[in-house]
């Protein structure tokens, strides 16, 4: 009897652990083009509750995470990257905040890819 | 199409019947191809902002009549970059059209410094990269802080001539020195280590002023010099290396590295160095430098997967090092252990064997494991004139580490556990002194980064030994961004260690000194453990002046001893080593400053104060041979590279030390006696290297140039055997002017 209700704990836990996984790896694109960019970026998702590693790739514009998915969402990610001026494919960046940007950082204009990428400012 | 051809064919037609009136303009086309001259058909040629225009024929000549309103021929043709030319003349000769290239990107490269602080590094570290490993002789790593301010090289006696080097004021034992992160030049090889390890096999050191962390164990008190190898899958296939100088010293190094698979390689790295030149310029019928010869030889094993995230590496390096010294005359065969001649021989066999193993968490790429273990035998024989010394000396030391974050990357912490095992077997005089030290102990520390102006890094440690009871280690850096391109950093740390008191001083042999331990009840040799507290702050600028950059910096450092083993040398014919009872600290500022002054001529300048206080039994006193103040500077000077890597390279050292304490000789007759302080003093070092290509090199170089000598460095050196026979007090150089050369030859793994 005992052996069976630590059974149906048992799986009911790994059922739950399978839905709701402590260290998801979410990958997704994210408009940008510097240095500068993958810092704001990185920056963002790490300080978001749930985020535990952040790495944005500047060749393939792909933000690798891990998150907590008990704690964070992809689209609250998405949507405060949004409000730092970097659209995602969820949530797109206000013109007042995307105007703030570097010169560099203005990933909208194809022609900005070619600036001066500073690695450190 | 066809209207246009026509078109031209009509032009060209009027132009020809007109022309034939007119003054004509005559040239011929040419370019090159392959580096050879050839004469272009068919180019066109045309009045700027007209239509009328002609072609070259088969020998790339034209005529064009002269038109008054125009004053500028066009030359154009596919594939080159058109010409326009003022027709001042009649005849223009030969034009030369140049070959049009399309330039993909262009890539703006700024060469690192070869000497590095950071801005963001929450510990004050410089590293130092090969680079400036060529920039003296630097046959081996004592030898390689030459170029360094933040590190002093100083010569610890007249006889053995071995280069010790300080930071902050304290002596090398003081600082913990690790090759790869785990602990290696302590215990018996604590004088000499420095030179066995030989310098071409150094990819990088990293020096870290000040407490250093927590991870390598608890011994350093002044900072920690780390010192990375090269590793076989990044290092040149091929490298070849050969040195020799004025005084018949020569230096061999080879190394070489097959890539077995992706993930395997291996390296066979070797050193052989000869010091064979019997020189005694001061005529004190000493030897001015030892004469010395060292087989020094490592096999290295590289395991790297990254899919998988294991990395791997083993080391086995085997050491002999012989030196002689003492009198010209000195035989050992015949005259060890008599009084024919004074002389010492030191023989030291090593063995080292370590591994480490880490592996990365593929899916959690901040969680790692990783495991060092390192075994050790040394063994030194030796003596100076009738006095003994034998040391055995083999260690274990084992380290596990895990790293990983709480929460996220902002908070990460890595923690483990480490246990180390030495037995020291000892032979002072006949007097035998065994000795096993173990310790064991597990540690935490935890880095912060805001990842905007703060970041720090908390470590505590708590271990247990035998012979150092049970204590904790703490160690706190911290660093905050002040303003853009400044660093604000400070640091407090806690070290304890155990001196080992005759290899750290073995200089004292090479002296009638009498010694006298004051056993105090204490665990080692009847002394108490060291104890001492390290406080340090610094600040960093770095910025653009005129388009340059400059780095401006000062830093200063407190160690203050709780417990210490004094090394008394103020009584002429003793050496005492007692605990402290009273105050024991050192004070040392620093101002760096680095600046490219014209493009590629880079100046390097520091001046060093040093304010090191002992409570001696007799009285305070200031250390001895301690300069108060210093001052360094380094000048480098790079043409550009031309071709395959061709260059000339030029590098100049500029030393200055103030007057420093003798300690007392009072005691001795007169003539037996040295000043109360030594005069000030300066060296000056250069070299000059021709980089033919990537391959190739050829360096010319020269250390203590002004030739600044002690001229009697060895007291009583007339009567070695006598009572006031004293080589330990040597606080300037006592080898004149050395000039060698060297080359360098490398194949790079394609």
């Amino acid at each position: 009897m005992k052996k069976s209700f630590m059974l149906i704990l048992f799986l009911t836990i790994s059922i739950q652990i399978s839905a709701q996984q402590k260290n998801k790896k979410v990958t997704f694109e994210v408009k940008g083009n510097c240095g500068m960019c993958k810092e704001r970026i990185e920056e963002t998702a790490i300080k978001l509750k749930g985020v535990k590693y952040a790495s944005w790739d500047i060749p393939t514009k792909q933000l690798s995470l891990i998150i907590n998915e008990n704690k964070c969402n992809p689209l609250d990610i998405k949507k405060a990257i949004a409000e730092v001026g970097h659209d995602t494919d969820m949530a797109e960046a206000e013109a007042a905040v995307y105007d703030k940007l570097p010169e560099c950082c203005k990933y909208r204009d194809p022609n900005t890819i070619h600036m001066d990428h500073s690695k450190k400012h | 199409m066809l209207y246009k051809s026509f078109f031209i064919i009509l032009l060209s037609l009027f132009v020809r019947f007109a022309a034939t009136a007119q003054l004509q303009i005559k040239g011929v086309v040419a370019a090159y191809v392959d580096e050879k001259e050839v004469l272009l058909p068919d180019v066109n040629v045309f009045w700027l902002g007209s239509s009328i225009c002609t072609v070259t024929n088969n020998k790339g000549e034209f005529s064009i009549p002269y038109q008054k309103d125009y004053r500028n021929l066009v030359i154009q043709h596919i594939g080159y970059l058109a010409d326009t030319i003022n027709a001042n003349r009649p005849n223009l000769g030969k034009i030369r059209l140049r070959k049009q290239l399309d330039l993909e990107e262009v890539v703006v490269r700024k060469k690192i410094n070869p000497l590095q602080k950071s801005l963001f590094d929450v510990q004050n570290v410089v590293t130092v990269d090969s680079r400036e490993m060529l920039k003296a002789a630097c046959c081996n790593l004592s030898e390689s802080f030459e170029t360094n301010p933040s590190v002093d090289v100083n010569i610890s006696d007249a006889v053995t001539g071995a280069k010790q080097i300080q930071m902050l004021g304290l002596n090398s034992p003081y600082l913990l020195f690790t090759q790869e992160n785990m602990p290696s030049i302590r215990g018996a090889s604590q004088i000499y280590g420095l030179s066995f390890v030989p310098g071409s096999w150094i990819e990088s050191i990293q020096i870290t002023k000040g407490a250093g962390n927590v991870l390598n164990g608890f011994e350093s008190i002044s900072g920690q010099i780390n010192t990375e190898l090269v590793k076989p899958l990044t290092d040149k296939k091929l490298f070849l290396n050969l040195y020799a100088n004025n005084y018949e010293r020569y230096e061999f190094n080879a190394r070489y590295n097959h890539v077995i698979s992706e993930k395997w390689a291996t390296g066979i790295y070797l050193h052989g160095n000869l010091r064979n030149g019997e020189i005694d310029r001061n005529s004190d019928s000493f030897l001015d430098t030892p004469l010395a010869n060292q087989v020094n030889f490592m096999n290295r094993w590289q395991y790297l997967d990254t899919d998988k995230g294991w990395v791997g590496f083993l080391n086995l390096q085997y050491l002999d090092d012989e030196k002689q010294t003492g009198q010209l005359t000195f035989n050992p065969d015949v005259d060890r252990f008599t009084t024919n001649a004074w002389g010492s021989e030191v023989n030291t066999r090593r063995l080292d064997i370590s591994t480490k193993v880490g592996y990365v968490f593929p899916e959690l790429p901040y969680q790692s494991i990783g495991f060092q273990a390192a075994y050790s035998n040394h063994e030194q024989n030796s003596y100076y004139g009738f006095n003994l010394y034998d040391i055995a000396h083999r260690s274990f030391y084992s380290n596990a580490i895990f790293n990983s974050i709480l929460g996220s990357t902002q908070h990460k912490f890595k923690t483990g556990i480490s246990f180390t095992y030495d037995v020291f077997d000892e032979n002072v005089n006949s007097e035998i002194l065994q000795r096993t030290d173990n310790t064991f102990g597990g540690f935490f520390e935890y880095t912060y980064d805001s990842l905007e102006r703060l970041s720090f890094v908390a470590g505590l440690r708590l271990d247990h030994g035998n012979r150092l009871s049970t204590f904790i280690t703490p160690r706190l850096h911290a660093r905050y961004s002040l303003w853009d391109k400044a660093s604000l950093r400070g640091s407090i740390g806690r070290g304890k260690r155990a001196a080992n008191i005759f290899s750290e001083n073995q200089q004292l042999f090479a002296s009638s000194r009498q010694i006298n331990v004051i056993d105090n009840g204490g665990d080692i040799y009847g002394l108490k453990p060291e104890i001492a507290w390290n406080f340090g702050a610094g600040f960093i600028q770095k910025l653009y002046l005129w388009n340059r950059t400059m780095e401006l910096s000062l830093d200063f450092y407190r160690t203050s001893f709780q417990d210490q083993v004094i090394v008394d040398w103020e009584n002429a014919r003793e050496i005492s080593f007692y605990n402290l009872y009273g105050d024991s600290y050192s004070n040392s500022f620093q101002f760096d400053f680095n600046y490219e002054l014209v493009q590629n001529l880079d100046v390097r300048a520091t001046y060093k104060n040093y304010d090191v206080v002992i409570d001696y039994t007799s009285e305070r006193l200031q250390k001895p041979l301690q300069p108060e103040h210093r001052v360094f500077m380094n000048l480098n000077y790079e043409t550009l590279k031309k071709g395959e890597g061709a260059q000339w390279r030029l590098d100049f050292t500029w030393n200055w030390l103030g007057r420093q304490r003798i300690p007392s000789t009072e005691l001795n007759p007169a003539e037996f006696r040295f000043d109360d302080f030594s005069p000030s003093f300066s060296t000056l070092n250069f070299q000059v290297t021709r980089v033919f290509s990537n391959q190739f090199e050829v360096y010319l170089g020269g250390e203590n140039i002004t030739n600044y000598t002690l001229r009697n460095p060895i007291l009583g050196s007339n009567d070695p055997f006598g009572p006031y026979f004293d080589s330990t007090l040597s606080f300037a150089p006592v080898l004149e002017a050395t000039y060698y050369i060297g080359l360098r030859y490398k194949i790079n793994t394609d």
